[in-house]
């Protein structure tokens, strides 16, 4: 009775001194306001890093794509809108700056391509199923009376041969 | 026939789309500052660092904003066709914008490679970088004499680039009026 307190007691400190070490590690970040590096990540998550062009800024280690962090909270603090930090990198590396890109005349094919596509997949595969329809109706009629009658009567040699 | 052509058609059509996909770099984002004023910046100079420069300094006169930095490799590539063109005096203003360097490192490296710049500015912490868009050094801007970017080189120059776009676009600029703007098509014609 004794041993299993201690082991409980022991295995209790463990748990807790291990709990503590992981607090300590995730406090760091939030040392800052948390509210507002939150803000920060989720308007760097929809710009893109330039100089790692597949990547958005939240995510890169590139220079470039810290400076731009810094801006963004620089941003923030001074009280600007997500929408008026997002305009003033726009405005500076263009709409490819953007991981969402913006509906225009550009980017028309871009969003309502796959549509498209699939409206036009719709129409052909419509047209397939009708055609294919129309030719099977067909070889129903094509086969003669004659050639049923044969058909029939291999069918039953067949089935005579297997029984053998 | 048709069950065979459709899709030789349509294999045909995307390797156009994929052959042009490749040619294309995708490093070039065309600038959205090209017709537009070039960002206002007053910053130190590189060689006498208790005197400013600013892009107001420039106005009247076709320039060049060249971004460069010590520890940008295709900048070394770029320097020596940099130091000959301005020496050959093809190209007359050329600012540099030393970029988020340290200034020992960009004195030396001047004094190594030979300063072709007119004047240096001292962009430390890369602000007036954000504000001109620059993403990857060497960045090259051709500003009219309206201080407007009349055009945008990403990378290093070349001696082709120079010849067919850069210079031809400075003699033209500098032929115009200062109230002209220069043609869309001469722009075009440097792409």
């Amino acid at each position: 009775m004794r041993l299993i307190s201690i082991t409980a007691f022991c295995a209790a400190v463990f748990c807790s001194l291990l709990l503590g070490a992981a607090q300590a590690k995730e406090a760091v970040p939030a040392a800052e306001d948390p509210v507002l590096e939150e803000r920060m990540m989720a308007i760097a998550r929809e710009l893109r890093c330039l100089v790692c062009q597949n990547q958005n800024i939240a995510d890169s280690h590139a220079e470039l794509a810290i400076d731009l962090k810094n801006q963004v909270k620089e941003m923030l603090v001074a009280g600007k809108t997500d929408k008026e930090i997002i305009d003033y990198m726009v405005q500076r590396y263009g709409d490819f700056v953007r991981y969402r890109p913006p509906v225009n005349p550009a980017t028309y094919f871009l969003w309502f391509g796959p549509f498209l596509l699939f409206g036009g997949g719709l129409v052909l595969l419509y047209i397939n199923l009708k055609n294919r329809r129309k030719k099977l109706e067909q070889a129903e009629s094509v086969l003669s009376e004659e050639q049923i009658r044969r058909a029939e009567e291999l069918l039953r040699q067949d089935a005579g041969e297997r029984k053998q | 026939m048709v069950r065979f052509l459709v899709p030789l058609i349509i294999f045909v059509i995307l390797s156009v789309f994929l052959y042009i996909g490749l040619g294309l770099n995708p490093r070039e984002v065309p600038s959205p500052l090209i017709g537009k004023p070039a960002p206002a910046f007053d910053l130190p100079q590189l060689l006498e660092p208790e005197k400013r420069l600013s892009n107001q300094d420039m106005l009247g006169k076709v320039w060049l904003l060249n971004v460069w930095a010590s520890w940008c490799v295709s900048c070394r590539v770029e320097h020596p066709l940099l130091m000959q063109a301005t020496r050959a005096g093809a190209i007359k203003n050329l600012v540099g914008l030393n970029y988020k360097d340290t200034t020992d490192a960009a004195l030396r490296w001047l004094k190594d490679g030979g300063d072709p710049y007119t004047l240096s500015a001292v962009d430390a912490e890369g602000r007036v970088g954000i504000d001109y868009g620059v993403y990857g050094t060497p960045e090259t801007y051709l500003i009219d004499k309206n201080g407007v970017i009349v055009h945008k080189v990403i990378g290093p120059l070349s001696v082709d680039s120079l010849q067919n776009c850069v210079l031809p676009l400075i003699r033209l600029l500098e032929q115009a009026a200062p109230e002209r703007q220069v043609t869309r098509e001469a722009v075009q014609a440097c792409v």
